[in-house]
């Protein structure tokens, strides 16, 4: 067709590009030089790799094998507080995974609600530790993701299908295989293979929840013998085996990868006439009651019992909010001034093949990210005076990849719509942003910018490595609150990190919302 | 004086030749059948559609390979001629400077261009708030402040009814008459080109053809011209 009218920030987007592969080719390079690959893999390293593999194996099947039924329940009923559920899906995204951890730990824990009712029925005790609870929190953090997924493609399907198999008068079985069966076939292992991924990397959840020589990710291990040991040659060669798992996975995973919309617009209204009547029926309002309370139930209790825990927080938990607070605005500007030229430079492109450049972020782990970056700074100054801006840069790089596929389709329409215009007008350069650009994105802006400012707020990654007793953010604090059973303390700033994670988000999916039309 | 010298568009199997001279201050109706490539002829005339072959020439400037921007020409297209999260005084000040940072003359002009386009009262609305009507007088007032010396219409005011898309032609007529621009314009309409065009240029079988006087084409078309009116 015709050549392209206009190509935006192309130079720019190019540095920002080389500046982020940079970045992670540096910390790379560090680990690898002091990777002690002679010393080979310890036995505990095997036992990393294996439980790394296989948690995410179960988390990425349990997620997508309970969220079909969720979805589908979701796709063909229509009630009140339905868009509220569905908007719902989409908080375990934005929600701390520390605060999820004491959520589901005053849920599931050794005396939480299910045990207590598990006592008085004379059941024995279940244990949220080691390798099912790590599945759990995956489970819980990955469902409503693949939920909403499979409801998108549930969407897909056009309406005039669904008038057509009411005409036909399938039986819900006939309806299975016709409509759904092949949906799912096609959106499945796509689903499927994003939450393999997501999990490789897991560290938060696995730091709370696992441990010990039986449930111990490779991240955790990086932790471990960088935290406990100070063994950066073993923290440098299990960060080369964690890029190599996790890029090997995401780049077999690339091609079936679903595109993340996270939008708003994911409520089309679609009338369906079957499943009407009975046990389809009864049987939705089953598993959507379940799910709805294995989600909503968690999120409840940090309430609850974080209310109790506001008057016993110790006065470093504020500090610590600020800190994080602070962390969290250098992370949404870091990441506005490197993923906005780069969505120019990408959406001015005719393919998107170069939207891989983001996904690097994807792979790399941010504890390798970490390794790499604090073996360059340790000869040079202390580590710990670093460890904010870090965090904030690192937090910044995991959130690019995201935030890419949010800001790339819409900067891509609005120059298909508008580029011949801009050019007859001689709109380029700021101008072009200025009146353009910016004014047609500021919702996905907004969004992007609430994702990753609530990302980092609630990160609990790099920060463990670089920080020392003085500088902790609230999240760490958090942890560490735990980690010294201050559990109602814990709780209060469980619950103050949540408003604050939902806060941001809300203050700039909204900012960016305020006078957006058309 | 638009020359048109020997010009080749190919993109895939598709092939248009043209080869002519336009006329400062005429007016040029384009038609043809329906994929015959009068868009893409307008679209390399403003710099859009990438030249195979031949050059262009504004007077004795060369623009083959100049900007669209950069041209001595304004078009208006199909459909986002104007933005729609700017009002309509900000869409036309972008006529006059893309920062849009404009003198209090230059606002004035903006000013009398719209009343001059019937939207005196409309000025700090937004596209939406508008009919379409409305909308496609805002795009000639910028078309206006623009002050090309050509103009082009890709079928601007092909979503109007008919009485209003006669109003919008009308409406163009009169501000080429004023500014001495010469127009180009697409249309699939007979009556169109009876009632604005000078002349016309027929687009059709890979080859558009040099402008002829519209009144006698019209009255008696070539074959392949006639088989396209009907």
């Amino acid at each position: 067709m015709a050549r392209r009218a206009l190509s935006v920030s192309v130079k720019s987007g190019i540095g920002a590009a080389a500046l982020v592969v940079a970045l992670i080719v540096a910390a790379l390079l560090a680990v690898v030089s002091r990777a002690e690959v002679g010393a080979g893999f310890l036995s505990s390293d095997w036992a990393a790799i294996r439980f790394t593999v296989w948690q995410a194996v179960l988390s990425a099947l349990f997620s997508v094998v309970l969220a079909v039924p969720v979805a589908r329940a979701f796709a063909r009923r229509r009630f009140r507080g339905r868009a509220i559920l569905v908007t719902l899906l989409g908080a375990p995204f934005i929600l701390p995974v520390i605060v999820a951890v004491l959520g589901l730990l005053t849920v599931f824990g050794r005396s939480g609600w299910l045990n207590v009712v598990f006592e008085a029925v004379g059941l024995p005790p279940v244990s949220i530790y080691g390798l099912h609870g790590v599945v759990l929190a995956h489970v819980f953090f990955n469902l409503p993701l693949a939920t909403r997924l499979l409801l998108q493609g549930w969407q897909t399907l056009p309406a005039e299908r669904f008038r057509l198999a009411a005409q036909l008068r399938l039986t819900p079985w006939a309806m299975f295989r016709t409509l759904e069966w092949p949906l799912l076939r096609q959106v499945v292992p796509g689903v499927t293979a994003l939450i393999f991924v997501i999990c490789l990397t897991s560290f938060a959840v696995a730091l709370t929840l696992g441990g010990g020589p039986k449930a111990t990710t490779v991240e955790l291990a990086i932790y471990q013998a960088f935290r406990f040991d100070f063994d950066l040659g073993r923290a440098a060669l299990l960060s080369v085996t964690q890029l190599v798992l996790a890029g090997a996975a995401a780049v077999l995973a690339l091609s079936i990868i679903p595109s993340i919309s996270m939008g708003g617009g994911q409520d089309r209204p679609l009338r369906r006439w079957d499943a009407l009547g009975g046990a389809q029926r009864v049987q939705d309002t089953v598993v959507i009651t379940l799910a709805a309370a294995f989600l909503l139930l968690p999120l409840c209790a940090v309430v609850l019992r974080g209310m109790a825990g506001l008057a016993v927080m110790p006065p470093q938990v504020w500090a610590a909010a600020g800190l994080s607070l602070y962390v969290a605005i250098i992370s949404v500007l870091v990441l506005l001034a490197l993923a906005l030229p780069m969505a120019g430079w990408i959406a001015s492109g005719r393919t998107g093949g170069t939207e891989a450049i983001g996904l690097l972020g994807l792979s790399a782990s941010p504890l390798m990210i970490g390794t790499g970056w604090f073996i360059l700074i340790n000869p040079l100054m202390n580590p710990a005076d670093l460890a904010l801006p870090v965090t904030a840069l690192v937090n910044a790089l995991m959130a690019l990849p995201f935030c890419l596929r949010i800001m790339v389709p819409r900067l891509r329409d609005t120059l298909q719509d508008f580029g011949r215009l801009s050019v007859t007008l001689r709109l380029k350069g700021w101008p072009l942003w200025r009146w353009v650009i910016l004014p047609r994105l500021a919702p996905q802006i907004g969004f992007a910018a609430g994702l990753t400012g609530a990302l980092s707020v609630g990160d609990l990654g790099v920060i463990t490595l670089f920080a020392d007793q003085e500088r902790a953010t609230l999240p760490l604090q958090m942890y560490r609150l735990m980690g010294a059973y201050q559990m109602e303390a814990a709780a209060g700033a469980a619950l103050l990190l949540l408003v604050m994670a939902l806060g941001i988000f809300w203050v700039c999916d909204r900012g960016g919302r305020w006078h957006a039309e058309a | 004086m638009l020359r048109l010298e020997g010009l080749e568009i190919t993109q895939g199997d598709f092939r248009l030749a043209a080869d002519m001279t336009l006329k400062h201050g005429r007016k040029y109706a384009v038609i043809g059948p329906s994929g015959a490539g009068k868009s893409t002829l307008l679209g390399a005339l403003c710099g859009f559609v990438p030249l195979a072959a031949g050059r262009l020439f504004c007077g004795e400037t060369e623009i083959t390979n100049a900007d669209p921007g950069a041209r001595p020409m304004t078009m208006l297209f199909q459909d986002n001629n104007l933005f729609p999260h700017l009002t309509v005084l900000q869409n036309v000040g972008l006529g006059i400077k893309p920062d849009l940072r404009l003198t209090s003359e230059e606002k004035a002009r903006v000013e009398a261009a719209l009343v001059r386009v019937g939207l005196g009262d409309q000025m700090t609305k937004k596209p939406n708030a508008l009919s379409g009507g409305q909308q496609s007088r805002a795009a000639l007032a910028r078309v206006l402040v623009q002050a090309r010396p050509w103009v082009l219409l890709d079928e601007p005011f092909a979503a109007l009814g008919p009485a209003l898309r006669n109003e919008m032609l009308q409406l163009v007529q009169q501000l080429v008459a004023e500014t001495g621009a010469g127009l180009i314009m697409v249309t699939h309409a007979p009556e169109d080109v009876r009632r604005i065009a000078d002349e016309v240029i027929f687009v059709g079988s890979g080859r558009a053809e040099a402008p002829q006087p519209a009144a006698a084409l019209m009255q008696n078309p070539p074959p392949e011209l006639k088989a396209y009116l009907g």
